[in-house]
């Protein structure tokens, strides 16, 4: 017998009938074509990268669950190991992985489970599994690779040392150097839109994160304004990766309209002034996570007003 | 211009007062609980802050440079923080009543904020102008500020998460100032 | 409380750092390598001995009322002497510990002392109390500061420990590992000694 039915629980009792566990399945298989082309593109190196990301990541979370004296079920959930695939994704080709499993093992121990688990943590964990990467190990973590393990500089170093912007096709469809999962903007593009499609993400977010670095981009152009290059902007560095599938965290992220959009166009506002004046190159993955720490104070003042309170 | 640009932004977002430069941290762990509380200490700590920056400036520039009695800056500077905050308690008092219940148990706290004493200090260590230390001493405490409040913020969600009983008050609250100190990283080498 | 008492509390059951939580800027600023951490731990213990027994000696002179101004000013006093005497004589550390030297007048760990104890207890039992405090401050510092430096450089005290293949972690020693680092240890702590109810 289903004892499910006779549990009496509070309000609201109506359920779309997605859960975690599924929407956590549907961005694995949003993600699933852009691993893919890693594979194909970088060959087996990314393959192990991405394979250690998630297997460090899920053990991490029994492991630290284990220690709490915890029940260890919620690793069922498959967040774990969406966190150990986006933090993989966000690694230069090649990278050594016992720098995967440090990675993995701070997402999950400092990103997550300090704040209670899956819903409570502040900041996206796989973003700060990264950036504890890149602040620890920045000369690794900027070892960027071609095809063939081939020491090579990501478009937007190249845009920026010299105004080339390389062939739209290519960074289109993911021929150029970069992180594991951020080459392919067409099949990120195509993993979103099947996110939006299933209404596991909104399209706020995504739409204004993009549309702000867009038009930033072209208003500040390198020859005054309203010279720039949005659409090498737009297609280059981790931005489809980020607006689509980190910015769009559920815990992380503001859950009003209104709080939707300050997210998209914060992110997007940090993101050109990093890429334009920053000490790096790329900017998405710390302007999401500030904005992650604005969420909570996002949500507060967008908030509609009870009914009768002061 | 373009100094008190540098001074403005770098203050808050590339040396933040607390997460970057570590002063006012006790203000910082003890009086974040709330967003409300939060943004009032703010408000005071922003005054104090400028208006001692510009009073030290004096200090240091109309007596302590011309008796030659560098050597006491310290002890000079913290008297003048601590009259400085005593006559804002007393003038608030009298001119706004509606603002001293908001401001008013926070302005003695303040006198110890170490981000107030250090403030005036790095001011002189720089050789800031009077413009100079004003604009710093302002963006100092908006940097200090906008820490404080986000960081409430933060805070006021967990309060209903299920933190591990070991990290649960001050190590909790020490890790999200180190999340919160990540995510001001993007900014090193801006400006 | 016993005199032995009044020197031990200060090491674990009120550490002002693990404990207490008070004086936590140059806590987290300075201890990035276990020589800084240790020079401020000694330093913050002058100050809080002289001042400890200045203020014992003087508790029946100074007005209720402007207590805390008089104290302020004992403490500064006391600074500044340690101040000059680092600039002279260990330049080097002192350009290390910057403003977190002239800071310690407004370390709340010494202003507490003064108010809580020395203004109500006898000169010796005040150096006692000073001592234990300063000392746990100093282990305190010593603690977090090695952590940070070994993990985080791959030293200890400027040696290297692991020989040139080790990668240090640079989190440990940037602002956001202080924070962490702290936050992490203090748990631990709780870990292992958990609370009287």
């Amino acid at each position: 017998m289903d004892t499910n039915k006779l549990t009496v629980s509070s309000s609201p009792h109506l359920h779309a009938g997605g859960s975690v566990r599924s929407a956590m399945l549907h961005v694995l298989l949003a993600l699933a074509p852009a691993t893919v082309f890693a594979v194909y593109y970088f060959g087996m190196t990314a393959l192990l990268t991405v394979i250690t990301g998630v297997v460090a990541a899920v053990a991490a979370e029994a492991f630290f669950l284990w220690v709490m004296k915890k029940p260890i079920t919620p690793v069922r959930d498959g967040s774990a190991a969406v966190t150990g695939l986006l933090l993989a994704l966000n690694l230069p080709a090649g990278i050594a992985l016992w720098l995967v499993a440090i990675g993995a093992g701070v997402a999950i121990g400092i990103g997550k489970l300090v704040f209670g688990g899956i819903g409570h943590n502040p900041f996206n964990p796989a973003l700060v599994g990264r950036a504890v990467l890149v602040i620890s190990w920045p000369a690794r973590m900027t070892a960027w690779m071609g095809p063939g393990l081939i020491s090579a500089a990501t478009p937007l170093a190249i845009y920026r040392d010299s105004g080339n912007a390389g062939s739209y096709r290519d960074l289109f469809f993911g021929f150029i150097p970069g992180s594991i999962g951020e080459v392919s903007a067409f099949l990120l593009l195509v993993g979103g839109l099947y996110l939006l499609y299933r209404q596991i993400i909104d399209w706020k977010i995504p739409v204004t994160y993009i549309g702000t670095v867009a038009f930033m981009m072209w208003l500040l152009g390198p020859e005054g304004w309203f010279t720039g290059d949005p659409l090498f902007h737009v297609l280059s560095g981790g931005l489809m990766l980020g607006a689509f599938f980190m910015a769009t965290d559920w815990t992380t992220s503001p859950v009003t309209k209104t709080g939707r959009i300050i997210m998209g166009v914060g992110c997007g506002l940090i993101t050109a002034v990093i890429r334009l004046y920053g000490g790096m190159v790329e900017g998405v993955s710390f302007a999401i996570l500030l904005m992650n720490a604005f969420t909570p104070l996002i949500d507060r003042y967008t908030m509609g007003r009870r009914f009768g309170a002061r | 211009m373009n100094t008190y640009f540098v001074i403005f932004f770098g203050a808050i977002l590339i040396n933040n007062f607390v997460l970057t430069r570590f002063l006012g941290i006790c203000p910082f762990l003890g009086v974040s609980k709330k967003v409300e509380t939060a943004i009032g200490m703010s408000l005071a700590v922003m005054f104090v802050m400028t208006v001692a920056s510009v009073a030290t400036w004096a200090v240091q520039e109309y007596i302590l440079l011309n008796y030659d009695l560098l050597y006491l800056r310290t002890i000079a500077f913290i008297l003048v923080i601590a009259v400085l905050v005593q006559f804002v308690e007393m003038v608030i008092q009298k001119t706004s009543p509606t603002l001293y219940q908001a401001l008013g148990v926070y302005l003695p706290l303040i006198t110890t904020n170490c981000a107030v004493l250090g403030v005036t200090i790095i001011n002189m260590n720089e050789g800031y102008t009077l413009m100079q230390s004003t604009v710093h001493g302002f963006a100092a405490a908006v940097g200090f500020g906008l820490a404080i409040v986000v960081f409430a913020g933060i805070r006021e969600r967990l309060e209903f998460a299920d933190v591990p009983p070991a990290l649960q008050g001050f190590p909790i609250a020490l890790i999200i100032g180190g999340l919160m100190s990540i995510s001001f990283f993007g900014f090193q080498g801006l400006l | 409380m016993s005199n032995l008492k009044v020197f031990t509390k200060g090491l674990i059951d009120e550490n002002p750092v693990f404990k207490l939580l008070l004086g936590m800027c140059p806590v987290l600023a300075v201890t990035t390598a276990a020589k800084n951490g240790l020079g401020m731990g000694l330093a913050a213990t002058a100050v809080l001995l002289a001042s400890n027994i200045i203020i014992s000696m003087l508790r029946k002179v100074i007005p209720a009322k402007i207590r805390i101004p008089a104290f302020i000013v004992v403490i500064a006093t006391f600074v500044t002497m340690v101040d000059l005497v680092m600039e002279a004589f260990v330049p080097d550390l002192h350009s290390v510990l910057g403003i977190f030297i002239p800071l310690i007048v407004v370390n709340c760990i010494i202003l507490q002392r003064a108010e809580s104890f020395a203004s109500k207890n006898s000169v010796f039992r005040s150096f006692l109390d000073g001592l234990g405090m300063g000392i746990g401050f100093t282990i305190a510092l010593m603690i977090l500061a090695s952590v940070r430096e070994i993990i985080g450089a791959g030293t200890w005290f400027g040696v290297s420990l692991f020989g040139a293949s080790y990668e240090p972690m640079r989190l440990l020693t940037s602002p956001p590992g202080a924070f962490i680092t702290l936050g992490l240890i203090i748990g631990l702590i709780n870990v292992l000694k958990p609370k009287k109810a």
